[in-house]
């Protein structure tokens, strides 16, 4: 391959091909199975995945037929997919404010040697370790709808408060059930949020801030115009990652709601449901849809960084 | 404290001084309220995995139990123990080898670099963001045509090979902070390509071999997703079973929330345990990309 581009041809010191020299054909080899395993896996399935979302298949047999887009249009006139997509835009907006807005807060307070933080910081960060089947539980009991005497979980703590107008019946609630899944959800991603906000800023050089101290800056003006910028690189990496987990949220719905649970349908949990129905087409149709989604977010930051490490 | 070096501040030193100080004591009100905050569920947790069948009414649901009993915990163990040995008996395998193939894939794009690596790095990372749902009716298939039994064998092979772009990633760009020098050193030695490797990179990978290790143990450890599309109650990891267990008909309280602390303490303790190089691996995984 490389000895058809003109480049290698007029640096020839680099022995090409030779395994275990200077060539390419030795990392080559070492990284083939990643490349081959990966071309199957993600490449090759999510062309076989496409293949089967436009095929008339809604039985466990094989298909009845090519049927164009059809299972794409069904999808997007189906009002409870319609639902389920709306409740994605909704959780996956309040997960990502709230994260950010709480992550950053708790790195903020902590950013400046503040006495306890490895305590602080462990007690925010604790709850990323636990996965969302085990938070499910106890948030299933802390989200509990019932409300006045037979509440329990938040309620009851709201009643015994005395902030009665807290109450609400959470993710049974149709318009912003939704948002009550995103609850526990900020609760178990806002410590990896501030583990980001925490490395940006200790990336920030004392003598930046100094400098900007010198020149009389305000402390709003350092933050506007030092801090802020610095920290947009991590601002973004912690948009990506939450986002691209945000759109794929179902384990916590499953744990919390159950997959049959209509107020907190998206379309990972219709994706399930259609699967074990047998109905492959609309499952799959569901799983591509997903796909577009994650890519519209992903694919302009993966380019991005691709152009950044070229530039190198 | 550092007023001091600005000649400005000396003026109002002391108002200043005192609204300093009340700063720090907002600070640390604000961050135990947001601990307390963030301790609910654990406290939720343990104090009702200690109550008996009769104590767990909404009367009481904020109370510490009337008298600590481990039934639940007993009812929890017997269900989960199984499922627990299974999941250890995937995790381990499926992070040692999906760290070992990442690491030398990051040694291969970042310092032993060929035509093309960085497409076909961004081309790998890709697979780490896809939401496995747009694979998942293919790859059922797929885990059946290669004969792969279901449980925990198919779940090793999917944690390693869906592991792979993260591992790769954290890898590569840690070895990217090496100085190429080593790396030229031994190649004017005459070293190949995987004795650099072994000689050279692998000595210094300890730090990066912790945060892969830790994230990829962690994350197959609370996978959901492949473990219900490829395993049962009977054969899969412990987060099937605790679903299980705590979704039954009977909402046996105490049970799960003492089966959802079992299901978390091996991540628990080595959150605790290497919580520091987690931070730390952030930088390397995340920030940098």
């Amino acid at each position: 391959m490389s000895s058809t581009v003109p480049s290698a041809v007029k640096r020839p010191r680099r022995p090409k091909g030779r395994i275990g020299g200077h060539g390419w054909v030795a990392p080559v080899l070492l990284i083939l199975p990643t490349v081959i395993v990966i071309g199957v896996f993600v490449y090759g399935l999510i062309g076989s995945n496409i293949n089967t979302s436009l095929q008339d298949r809604h039985t466990i047999g094989p298909s009845q037929g090519f049927a164009g887009l059809d299972n794409y249009r069904d999808l997007f006139t189906d009002d409870d997919f319609i639902y389920s997509l709306r409740n994605l835009l909704l959780y996956t907006a309040t997960f990502l404010v709230g994260t950010l807005c709480l992550g950053f807060l708790w790195a903020w307070l902590l950013e400046r040697k503040a006495r306890g933080e490895s305590l602080f910081r462990a007690i925010y960060l604790f709850p990323m370790a636990v996965s969302f089947v085990a938070s499910g539980v106890v948030w299933r009991w802390l989200l509990n709808n019932a409300e006045g005497e037979r509440a329990s979980g938040l309620n009851r703590l709201f009643d015994t408060l005395h902030l009665d107008f807290l109450q609400n019946p959470w993710w049974t609630d149709e318009r912003w059930g939704i948002l009550a899944i995103a609850v526990p959800a900020i609760w178990q991603l806002s410590g990896y949020v501030m583990a980001l906000f925490l490395a940006g800023f200790r990336g920030i050089p004392e003598e930046l801030r100094e400098a900007a101290r010198m020149d009389g800056a305000s402390e709003w003006q350092l933050y506007r115009h030092v801090i802020f910028p610095q920290l947009s690189p991590v601002a973004l990496s912690a948009i990506i990652i939450i986002g691209h987990m945000s759109l794929k949220v179902f384990d916590l719905i499953m744990a919390i709601a159950g997959q049959t649970n209509y107020t907190t349908q998206v379309p990972a949990t219709q994706m399930w449901i259609e699967f074990t129905r047998g109905d492959y087409a609309k499952s799959a149709a569901i799983g591509t849809v997903l796909l577009v989604i994650v890519a519209i977010l992903i694919v302009p930051y993966l380019v991005s960084t691709y152009r950044q490490e070229r530039r190198r | 404290m550092t007023t001091d070096a600005i000649p400005a501040a000396v003026a109002t030193k002391i108002p200043g001084q005192r609204s300093r100080g009340i700063w720090r004591t907002i600070k640390y009100v604000l961050l135990i309220v947001f601990a307390l905050i963030v301790l609910i569920p654990a406290y939720v947790l343990i104090v009702t995995s200690f109550k008996g069948l009769g104590d767990a009414t909404p009367a009481n649901a904020w109370k510490l139990p009337e008298s600590w009993e481990t039934a639940g915990w007993a009812r929890a163990w017997e269900q989960l123990g199984p499922a627990l040995g299974r999941t250890f008996a995937m995790v381990i395998p499926a992070s040692i080898i999906s760290s070992v193939l990442g690491s030398m894939n990051g040694f291969v794009l970042s310092k032993w670099r060929f035509p093309g690596a960085d497409v076909v790095f961004t081309l790998i990372l890709f697979g780490m963001f896809i939401p496995y749902q747009a694979v998942m009716v293919p790859l059922v298939q797929l885990m059946g045509n290669l004969g792969v039994p279901s449980g925990i064998p198919s779940l090793i092979v999917l944690h390693v090979v869906y592991g792979l772009p993260i591992t790769t990633l954290i890898f590569r760009n840690y070895y990217a902070g090496v100085p190429v020098e080593l790396v030229e050193a031994a190649r004017v030695d005459g070293a190949g390509m995987l004795r650099t490797y072994a000689s050279v990179i692998l000595p210094i990978s300890a730090p990066a071999f912790v945060v892969v290790l830790m994230w990829q143990f962690t994350s197959a450890w609370n996978d959901y997703l492949f473990a219900l599309f490829f395993s049962t109650s009977q054969n899969g990891p412990v987060t099937i079973a605790l679903n299980f267990l705590a979704s039954g008909q009977l909402q046996d309280y105490s049970a799960s929330m003492a089966g959802a602390l079992i299901a978390s303490v091996p991540t628990l303790i080595i959150y605790i345990l290497l919580g520091r190089y987690f931070v730390g691996g952030l930088m390397a995984g995340s920030v940098k990309g």
